[in-house]
Formats: structure tokens, sequence, C-alpha cells
């Protein structure tokens, strides 16, 4: 929450980025040219192959072979990310945000255009991976994982059956024992989906409908979590929990009590994390031979392998173990996929009634902040009244 | 009565550690998922983790090194602050300057770590550098100082002031009299202000964040984590900070209550001198 709020002062002060103006990248092919120089990746935490348990290290990988630095560092939401861009005076070289904050970002002006000829990789994503709505010429961001949102269930106390439409985090039955997502777009995603409208509806009485629904479903949540969803599916302390397909997928194959379903009946999120080059980059061709590597199919495979979601390249794919390579969760077939939306940028005042209506719905009722406010002043007025009193008293008792 | 305050003794502590045990617990568990609500058996496996872990070691690296700075600076600043502060002309003046010292302690953390960010995108594009390492430890002595300040200054207030004057007076220069016998007097309140200042630096999370550019330290790391599930290997992690501290803790008290014990020989003795 705390966070939210700065990244919506953020959004106020308009902090525009130092517009130093990138270097050409002169296109050079030997690989060894950019050695000595160093990278800032920012990623997502724990979403890159790290070198434990023998998987391959990516980014040691990467200096060994073009002898180019990575300094990596890591973020938790799409939002921390943009107030990250946004206030200046960090300089990133690679982003990895999702494809409405990739939408956003492209309108703000924010990133680079990539130069494909340096990511001759390109060439392994699939083709219907490539020039999505939030990117629709391809010209801004490359794949680097792709997936859908499911319902992860509890097979002793829910059947199958019933994970096939969102509607189960409605029912009574299991009251107290669902939980759901603590962000807004995921959250808000579920109730649209239920109702049978479009995440990127710009229409309020829509959105106003959906927060009605999740309001009438606060008191059947347990709790609004994230990575606590991990824990407290395997402990059974919750038994029925909306999540991404990649993490449904290794947790149901670590707990074989815990099942994942990507409900059929009314559709669902398809998002895509894609490699991007943010404005300002002083090393753009460093940055395009790193997006370049992570495109090859065997760093796509061991990333995959590490992270458990989908690879948006065939030619990867053929390289997982089987159970991952076959997976109908990581790679639903065409009809689900054909059925799901993917997220894209709102206009500002949609996001500003979103941030209202999701505080709301947390809060519980409307958050009136005014009279809270009001409130704490009238505390404090009497205080300090007391406070006068007791000197004036004091003085009098001196004299 | 008697016993049940002994009850309610025991919940207290319970409830202050069972956290911390269940988090040393489940760092030597032995399941291939990261489970933790299952424990499997044990295996120091975490433990092989973290130490060939590079993010997390660097992250760490950062930290402590941060940490040991901005304690250290925050220290000699906020003892020299206090000092000061102490040796200010008029109640007003003291007053003053006691207030603007506590503001950033009541200051919500975010305000002051966007200020900061702010002032710092400014005067790092005027120097033509970045942020990170220099304006983390910048923002951290900052947040720091007042804590020092804060646990110095009573010290001081309880110290005989006439003791810096009665030493002069025996021959001491005033750098002498300084080191000799303020130095001791207040010594107690520096340690505890350098402890605060160390914990509190490795333990913030929202400054940090926006004073870092593209440093990373321990906290942003693992809050960084929380699309995906925090790994065992922080519990490990955890666990090991634990112990360190544990370890100096016990040393600290050790050697405190030797010197203690020194000292009342000491007296003892002078005092049978006296007698003789």
């Amino acid at each position: 929450m705390k966070k939210r709020i700065c990244s919506f002062l953020l959004a106020l002060l308009v902090a525009c980025s130092s517009a130093a103006p990138a270097f050409a990248s002169a296109g050079s092919n030997s690989s060894r040219a950019l050695a000595g120089t160093t990278i800032h990746v920012y990623n997502w935490g724990e979403y890159i192959s790290k070198g434990t348990d023998g998987s391959m290290d990516v980014n040691a990988e990467f200096t060994r072979r073009t002898g180019i630095q990575v300094d990596y560092t890591t973020f938790d939401t799409n939002e921390s990310l943009y107030s990250k861009l946004a206030g200046g005076g960090a300089q990133y070289d690679v982003i990895v945000p999702s494809d409405y904050m990739i939408n956003k970002l492209i309108k703000q002006n924010m990133l680079e255009k990539l130069d494909y000829q340096n990511i001759p990789n390109y060439q392994y994503i699939d083709k219907q991976y490539r020039n999505l709505s939030y990117d629709p010429k391809g010209t801004y961001s490359v794949p680097y994982t792709w997936g859908t949102v499911g319902i992860l269930y509890n097979k002793k106390y829910v059947k199958k059956e019933e994970t096939t439409s969102w509607d189960i985090l409605w029912d009574k039955k299991y009251a107290g024992k669902i939980l759901m997502f603590d962000n807004p777009r995921d959250a808000f995603g579920i109730a649209q989906k239920k109702l049978g409208i479009s995440y990127n509806t710009t229409d309020s009485n829509e959105w106003e409908a959906a927060a009605a629904l999740l309001k009438q479903q606060k008191p059947l949540v347990q709790s609004y979590v994230m990575d606590q969803i991990f824990d407290k599916m395997d402990s059974g302390e919750a038994w029925v929990a909306p999540y991404y397909a990649g993490d449904g997928e290794s947790l149901s194959r670590e707990n074989p009590n815990i099942g994942f379903t990507i409900p059929t009946k009314q559709g669902t999120n398809f998002f895509v994390d894609a490699l991007c080059v943010p404005k300002g980059c002083q090393n753009k061709a460093a940055a395009e031979a790193y997006i370049n590597f992570l495109c090859s199919p065997e760093v796509s495979a061991a990333n995959m392998q590490t992270i458990g979601y989908s690879t948006p390249e065939t030619a990867a794919r053929k390289l997982l173990p089987k159970e991952m390579a076959q997976s109908m969760i990581c790679y639903p077939p065409q009809s689900i996929l054909d059925k799901a939306e993917v997220f894209t940028n709102l206009p500002d005042k949609t996001l500003t009634l979103i941030d209202e209506l999701w505080t709301e719905v947390k809060m519980g009722g409307s958050g009136d902040t005014l009279t809270l406010i009001f409130v704490l002043c009238a505390f404090l007025a009497v205080y300090v009244g007391i406070v006068i009193y007791k000197k004036q008293k004091r003085k009098k008792e001196m004299e | 009565m008697k016993a049940v305050s002994k009850v309610y003794m025991v919940l207290i502590f319970l409830f202050l550690y069972a956290p911390i045990f269940v988090l040393i617990l489940f760092s030597f568990n032995n399941s291939n998922a990261m489970s933790r609500s299952v424990f499997s058996g044990f295996s120091l496996r975490w433990y092989r983790q973290l130490f060939g872990d590079r993010m997390i070691l660097e992250a760490l690296r950062n930290t402590l090194i941060i940490a040991v700075v901005a304690a250290a600076v925050a220290t000699v600043l906020g003892t020299l602050g206090a000092i000061g502060i102490n040796s200010l002309k008029g109640k007003w003046a003291r007053r003053m300057a006691m207030d603007v010292t506590n503001l950033p302690m009541v200051n919500p953390e975010i305000v002051t770590g966007v200020s900061m960010m702010l002032l710092f995108v400014i005067a790092m594009r005027a120097v033509g550098a970045g942020l990170g390492f220099g304006s983390l430890i910048i923002a951290h002595i900052t947040f720091c100082l007042p804590y020092v300040i804060l646990s110095v200054r009573p010290k001081l207030l309880q110290m005989d002031p006439h003791l810096y004057e009665a030493a002069q007076d025996l021959g001491c220069t005033p750098v002498q009299a300084f080191f000799k016998v303020v130095l001791p007097q207040i010594a107690p309140g520096i340690v505890s202000g350098a402890m605060m200042a160390f914990t509190l630096s490795i333990d913030d999370f929202v400054i940090s964040y926006f004073t870092s550019g593209t440093t990373q330290t321990l906290p942003i790391y693992i809050y960084s984590m929380t699309r995906k599930r925090i790994s065992p290997e922080i519990n490990a992690l955890s666990t090991v900070l634990f112990a360190v501290i544990l370890v100096l803790l016990i040393v600290v008290n050790v050697s405190q209550s030797g010197s203690a014990a020194r000292a009342a020989r000491r007296q003892a003795k002078a005092e049978e001198a006296e007698e003789l």
C-alpha cells in the first residue's frame, strides 16, 4: 500500500528522466567489442536462472561470453518499476515490464526503439507472441516469458469441475478458505471475467460493478496475498486461490494435493513479460546483446526451468524436460488462448478510479479519509487545549 | 499471583521468539519444494545454496558495507552533535536544536525517502553522477543521526558538568579532558547509539528503495521476491545473521560484566588500602 502511494506521488512529480542522447549503436558484430562495459538490468525477483542446483548462471555465462559485466537488480511490481524509472536517478539498460506497463512506457516515450539487427535470436520468438496489442509494431520489446491466470485448489476439499469457472471464488461453501490477488489489476480482472466484461474497459460503471462484486466477495476471503499463496495452499490453510500458471504448475508438481485449472468458461488473462530498453540508455549495443543472449533457445530453456513460466520460443520448449514441455498448464490448448485477453494500459482517469475502488474494497466499505482526518484534528485540538489549560493552572498556582 | 506472572512472562517470550525459532527450524528443512509449512527432514541444502547465490551475497555485502559506514559516521557526527547541543547557551536554543533533531524521527519514511530522492536527483544531475552507493550512505547517515543523538544526550545530562573543568584544573588539556573523562562517561550511550544506527540501517527498506539508484540492499532484494515466493535461502541467511548478533551480544555482555567485576575488585582494593 505504502509503495502504491509512492508510485502515485511519483507519477504526479513529473520528473523527466535525463535526456542524454543515446549513442547510436554501431551494430558491431564482434561480440567482444563491448567487453569491460557494464549494463544495469532490472528484472522481477526470482525471475532468472542463477546457477543454484546445477542450473545455468545466466548472468555469469553472459559475462563469460561477451566480457560485459551485468549489474542485476530486482523489483516486485510493475508499478514500482515505473516509479523507479519516472523518478529519475536510476538509469537502467534492460528492464522487464509486463504488457500493460510496456504500453504505458511507450505512450510516455520512456522506451528506446530496439535495433533488431543486434538481436538475431528474435527469429526464435514464435509469431503468436510478436506484435501484440501492447506493442503493435513490435518496435520496443522482445517477449521473455508469458502465461495465463488460473485457479489453485486443494484436491481434498475441492472438485476439479468446480474450478472451471471463476464463480468458485464467490462460493459460500469455501468461506474463509479463499485467497485473492493483492494487486488491483489481477483482482478486478477476475471479477470482470465473471461479469463478462473486458479487462480494458474505460466505462466507470463497469469498474464500479466489478468493485461491487469484489466487496461482496470480501467476507469470504481469508486474505489478499501474493507470495504467501504458496505457503497457505501448501499447508492446507486455504483451499482455493487464483495465481499465475507458471507458479501454479510448479506448486501442483511439488504437492500432490494441489491442482491447478485454467477456467475455460469465462476466459482468462494472458500476460507477457518482455525485455525493453529504457530511454537514456548509455550502452544500447550491450543491452541488445544481453536481450539477444536471453533469447537464445538454450538460455530461454534454462530460465524457464528455474522460473516455471512459459517460453515464447518453440525451439526452447523442445529443450525443456518432458513434463514441462508438454504441460497443459504452461502451454494450454489454443482454444483457451483464443478466449484469453491481454491487459493494456488505461487512461489516467480510469487508473485513479481503480486505485480508489481498490482501496474501498480492501478497507471494506468506503474509507472516508476526510472524517478520519477530522477526528484526528479534533483529538489534537483537545490535547493542545488540555496542555494549555494545565500550564495556565500551574501559572496561577505559582502566583 | 506469582504463578500468573510467571506464565505471563513465558507467554511474552514465546510470542517474541516463536517466529524466530520457526524461521531457524525451516532453514534446515529438506524439502525440494520451497515449502515453509511442511517440515520434511534435516538438511543443510539451503545454506549450501545461500553461499553459492551471488545475488543474495552481493545484496548482503552492500547492506553490511552501508550499515557499517553509516553507523560509524552517524555515531561520530551524532556524538559531536549531542555535545554541541548540550553546551548551547540558553534553554530555548537547546530546545530548538532538539526539536529539529527529533523531527526526522516522527517524519513518515515515505516523505523522507521521496524528498531525499528528489534532492539527490537534482544534486547528482548537477555533478553528472547517478544515484547509488554514495546517495544510499548519505541517506542512511541522515536517518540514523537523530537516534544516536537521542541515546548520547541523556548520558551527557547525567554527567556532572563540573567534571570536565575539574579535569582541566588537574592539568588536562581540553582534548585530554574530553578523551579521558567525558568520553568514558558517555561511552555506553555511544555504543547503544551505534548499535541502533547499525540495525536501523540494515532494516531500512523505504528510504533505501528511493535513494538506491541501481544498487540493491538485502531488504529490497527480499521484497522483490514477492511475485514468486521468498526462497528458504533467506531463512538460512536470517539464521546466520541472528546467530552472529547473538554471539556479539554475549561477547559484549561477558566483557562488560568482566570489566564491571574488575572495577568492583579495584574499588575494594582501594578501600582496603585506605583502611591501612
